[in-house]
C-alpha cells in the first residue's frame, strides 16, 4: 500500500531533456518502470531514454496522452513556480518539485494558488519520495532502502539516507520515505504526512527528521499527541548550530515560538515522541520503540 | 543578504517613506564636511552618529551617540569610525566600523515598531506593528503578544487599504498621523515585495514633536534565491561586512560557517552536516565549522573544502562524512586521495564514506598509503575524530 506513490503511479518528468531531468528520469524509470513521459516546452514530439519515453510541450498534453497522475519537476528556479502551477492546472494529483533556489515570493503565490486545487505538492528543494520496491519519484538512491513498514518523513536529504541506512541495518524496511524539503514555504508539511502514515495499514511506525528553524516540528508534535497512535521517532538536526547572527527581530516574533533544537525536542518529548539525541541512534531507537509497543 | 542602515533608508526614500536623513562617511577627513552638510541640508543643530555594521544592538555596544553640538559630533564620529564594535549579534572580537552615518537628531514624541516578514506557518507575509517600539520587541512578543498587531497579506492580491487602516487604527494613532501612516504601510509592503526582501523592519518608527511620522532606523534582509532578478539589491552588498572565509567558500559554491571548535567537518547536505556537528559535540568534541559541499563532491570541491577548513588555525583534525546517493563514493575517495597528496596536510583526517560504491571507495583509501583514518559508521567517525583532535591515537 504505502502512501502517495506505488507501482501503479504514472510519472511524468517536467524538464526531462535537461541534464538533471534526463539523468534522474532514467533512474526513476529503472527503479519502478512507471515513468511514462516528460515535458519540455518546444521539444514536444521528441523521445528520450532510447525512444522509451515521449516528450510533450505541455503538462496537459502529457496527462491526456499518458494518463499521468504524478509529476516530477527539475525545472530551473526561475521557471519552477510556473511549472508547478502548470502541473496543478493539468490536474496532476501529486507534484514533486526537486528544484532548489526558488524565490520565496514565487512559492508564496504558488502556495496560495494551490489552495484552490486538488493537487498535492511535495517540496520544493527536496529529494522526493521513494516507496521501496515499487516507485521512486525524486533523487533518493533506490538501493539504500528496502521494503518494509516504517514511514519516513524528513526535512533533509542526505540525513534521510543516513536514517534509512540505519533502519536497514536494524532489519527494518520502509513503507514510504518522503523528503519534504527545507525551504520556508513547502507544499506538504509534517502534519499532512503524519495523517497519511497513521491511516496507512502498511506502516507500523514513523520517523520524523526535523531541523532547527520554523515551527513545523512543534505543530507536528501537537498533532501527534492528539491523533497519532503509532510510535513516532523524532530527531532534530542542529543542536550545536550557533544561533544565527540575526539582524532585526521580525523572524523570531512571528510565531513567538522558540525554534532551537532543544525547544523542539522538549515539546516533542512532552507529546509522546521518542526523541533521539544522537543521529547515530535513529535506527536502534525505532527498533526499541517497536519492541515496547508490541510487547 | 543584509544591507546597512543607510542603504535601507535610501531604499525607503525611493518608496517615499520619510526617514531620518544623514550623510555617510568612510574616512576621518570626511567627518567635518559631513556634519556641515547635515547641518545645512536638513537644518540640523544636533546630530546622531551611527555606526554602520551588519549587526543589531549597535546602540548598546556604543556605536550610536547623540551629539548636542557640532564639536561633540566630530569627537563622537572620530571615536566610532574604526572602532571594534561588539554587540550581542557580532563575534567576540566585534566588527570593525568602516562606515558611519552622520544623521540629523529628531525630537521623538512616540516610538513604534513596524516590520514585514514571512510567516512560514501560513505561507504568507505578515505585517507586524506595535506601540512598543524601540525596546526589546522579542520581550513584548513573549510577555504581551496582544500588543503586536498582525495582518497577513494574500500574495495573489497584495496588501489592501483596509488592512493598512486596521494597522493604523490598531496603533491608536492620531488623525493626522493616520493620514501619513496608511501610505507608509502600503509603500513599505510595495518596497518589500518589489525588492524580494525577506525582512523589512523599521524600529523605531517615530512620531516627532512636530507630528511627523519618520523611520528612525531600518533593517532589510533579502531572499538570496531571488538575487538573480534584483541587480540593484546585489549592488548594495558589502563584502567587508562578511566573514572573508565564508565569502571565499561561496566562490567555490561551498556553504561554510565558521565556529569556535577544533574539529573541521566536510559533509554533503545541510541536514547531515548539522547532524555530524551534533554527534561530534555528543562525543565531547567541538566542531570548528559547518561545511556543506553539496551534491557535487568531486576532487575540486574536496580540495577547496580542505583549503577552507584548514585556513582556520584552530583545526586539529578533520572529519569527512559523505553519504553518497547520486554522488559516487569512489569519486569522493579519489578526490580525498588527490587532495591529501597535493595539500600536504598536517592534521589527522577521519573519513567515513557510505552509500553508492562505498566498498570500492574503502579499498581505494586503504590502498592509497596515506595517513587517513577510516571509519565505519557515523558514531565511529565522531569518536575517532574527537580522539584525533585531542592528540590521541
Amino acid at each position: 500500500m504505502a502512501i502517495l506513490i506505488n507501482k501503479d503511479s504514472k510519472i511524468i518528468v517536467q524538464g526531462i531533456t535537461g541534464s538533471e531531468g534526463s539523468f534522474h528520469a532514467e533512474q526513476c524509470f529503472d527503479y519502478g518502470k512507471n515513468v511514462v513521459g516528460g515535458v519540455t516546452p518546444g521539444k514536444g514530439g521528441q523521445t528520450v531514454l532510447d525512444a522509451n519515453l515521449p516528450v510533450f510541450n505541455t503538462c496537459e498534453e502529457a496527462r491526456k496522452t499518458t494518463g499521468a497522475n504524478v509529476s516530477l519537476i527539475f525545472v530551473p528556479p526561475a521557471f519552477a513556480a510556473d511549472a508547478i502551477l502548470e502541473a496543478a492546472d493539468a490536474g496532476i494529483e501529486l507534484i514533486v518539485c526537486i528544484t532548489e533556489g526558488i524565490p520565496v515570493q514565487d512559492m508564496a503565490r504558488v502556495y496560495s494558488a494551490l489552495e484552490n486545487k486538488t493537487s498535492r505538492l511535495i517540496g520544493p528543494n527536496c529529494p522526493g519520495l521513494l516507496t521501496p520496491g515499487e516507485a521512486k519519484v525524486g533523487i533518493m538512491p533506490g538501493f539504500i532502502a528496502q521494503p518494509g513498514r516504517i514511514g519516513v518523513i524528513s526535512k533533509s536529504g542526505t540525513l534521510t539516507y543516513e536514517a534509512v541506512h540505519q533502519l536497514c541495518q536494524a532489519g527494518l524496511g520502509q513503507s514510504t520515505c518522503v523528503g519534504i524539503g527545507g525551504d520556508p514555504i513547502i507544499g506538504t508539511k509534517m502534519v499532512d504526512l503524519l495523517e497519511l502514515f497513521e491511516n496507512d495499514p502498511d506502516t507500523d511506525a514513523i520517523i520524523m527528521i526535523g531541523e532547527i528553524g520554523g515551527s513545523m516540528e512543534i505543530e507536528a508534535a501537537e498533532y501527534i499527541k492528539e491523533n497519532v497512535k503509532k510510535p513516532v521517532i523524532g530527531f532534530i538536526a542542529g543542536q550545536t548550530a550557533p544561533p544565527g547572527r540575526r539582524m532585526g527581530h521580525a523572524g523570531a516574533i512571528v510565531s513567538g515560538a522558540d525554534e532551537s533544537a532543544d525547544a523542539k525536542k522538549k515539546v516533542m518529548k512532552a507529546c509522546g515522541v521518542h526523541v533521539v539525541d544522537s543521529p547515530a541512534d535513529i535506527g536502534q531507537t525505532v527498533a526499541n520503540a517497536l519492541k515496547t509497543t508490541t510487547a | 543578504m543584509k544591507i546597512h542602515e543607510y542603504q535601507a533608508k535610501e531604499l525607503l526614500k525611493k518608496y517615499r517613506i520619510p526617514i531620518q536623513d544623514g550623510v555617510v562617511c568612510e574616512s576621518e577627513n570626511q567627518i567635518e564636511s559631513a556634519i556641515n552638510s547635515v547641518s545645512t541640508q536638513f537644518n540640523a543643530k544636533q546630530f546622531v552618529i551611527k555606526a554602520q555594521i551588519h549587526a543589531g544592538g549597535r546602540g548598546k555596544g556604543g556605536g550610536v551617540k547623540f551629539c548636542p553640538t557640532k564639536d561633540k559630533a566630530i569627537e563622537a564620529a572620530k571615536a566610532i569610525l574604526g572602532m571594534q564594535l561588539i554587540t550581542h549579534q557580532t563575534s567576540e572580537e566585534g566588527q570593525k566600523v568602516q562606515k558611519i552615518m552622520v544623521a540629523e537628531a529628531l525630537d521623538i514624541a512616540k516610538e513604534y515598531y513596524l516590520a514585514i516578514t514571512l510567516d512560514r506557518a501560513k505561507g504568507q507575509d505578515v505585517i507586524m506593528a506595535s506601540t512598543e517600539g524601540g525596546v526589546e520587541i522579542e520581550e513584548v512578543a513573549e510577555k504581551t503578544p496582544e500588543k503586536i498587531i498582525k495582518v497577513w497579506v494574500d500574495p495573489t492580491i497584495g496588501l489592501q487599504a483596509y488592512q493598512a487602516r486596521q494597522l493604523a487604527f490598531g496603533l491608536g494613532l492620531d488623525k493626522d498621523i493616520i493620514k501619513q501612516a496608511i501610505p507608509l504601510f502600503i509603500n513599505l509592503y510595495k518596497c518589500y515585495t518589489e525588492t524580494d526582501a525577506s525582512i523589512a523592519e523599521i524600529n523605531p518608527l517615530i512620531v516627532t514633536e512636530q507630528n511627523q511620522l519618520i523611520a528612525l532606523d531600518a533593517k532589510f534582509n533579502f531572499d538570496s534565491n531571488a538575487l538573480y532578478r534584483q541587480k540593484d539589491v546585489v549592488d548594495m552588498r558589502d563584502l567587508a561586512e562578511e566573514d572573508p572565509t565564508e565569502v571565499e567558500a561561496g566562490k567555490y559554491h561551498l556553504n561554510y560557517i565558521k565556529l569556535d571548535g577544533n574539529v573541521g567537518c566536510m559533509v554533503n547536505g545541510a541536514g547531515l552536516a548539522m547532524a555530524t556537528m551534533d554527534i561530534i559535540k555528543l562525543q565531547g568534541g567541538d566542531p570548528a565549522n559547518f561545511l556543506d559541499v553539496g551534491g557535487g563532491a568531486n576532487v575540486e570541491t574536496v580540495k577547496n573544502g580542505f583549503k577552507i577548513i584548514l585556513s582556520d588555525s584552530n583545526v586539529k583534525a578533520v572529519l569527512i562524512n559523505i553519504f553518497g546517493g547520486i554522488v559516487r563514493c569512489d569519486r569522493v575517495a579519489n578526490g580525498i586521495i588527490e587532495a591529501v597528496k597535493d595539500l600536504d596536510l598536517n592534521v589527522p583526517v577521519v573519513v567515513r564514506l557510505e552509500g553508492t560504491n562505498a566498498e570500492i571507495a574503502k579499498d581505494l583509501l586503504g590502498n592509497a598509503d596515506l595517513d587517513i583514518i577510516p571509519a565505519t559508521s557515523l558514531a565511529d567517525a565522531a569518536e575517532k575524530v574527537v580522539i584525533a583532535a585531542t592528540g590521541g591515537n
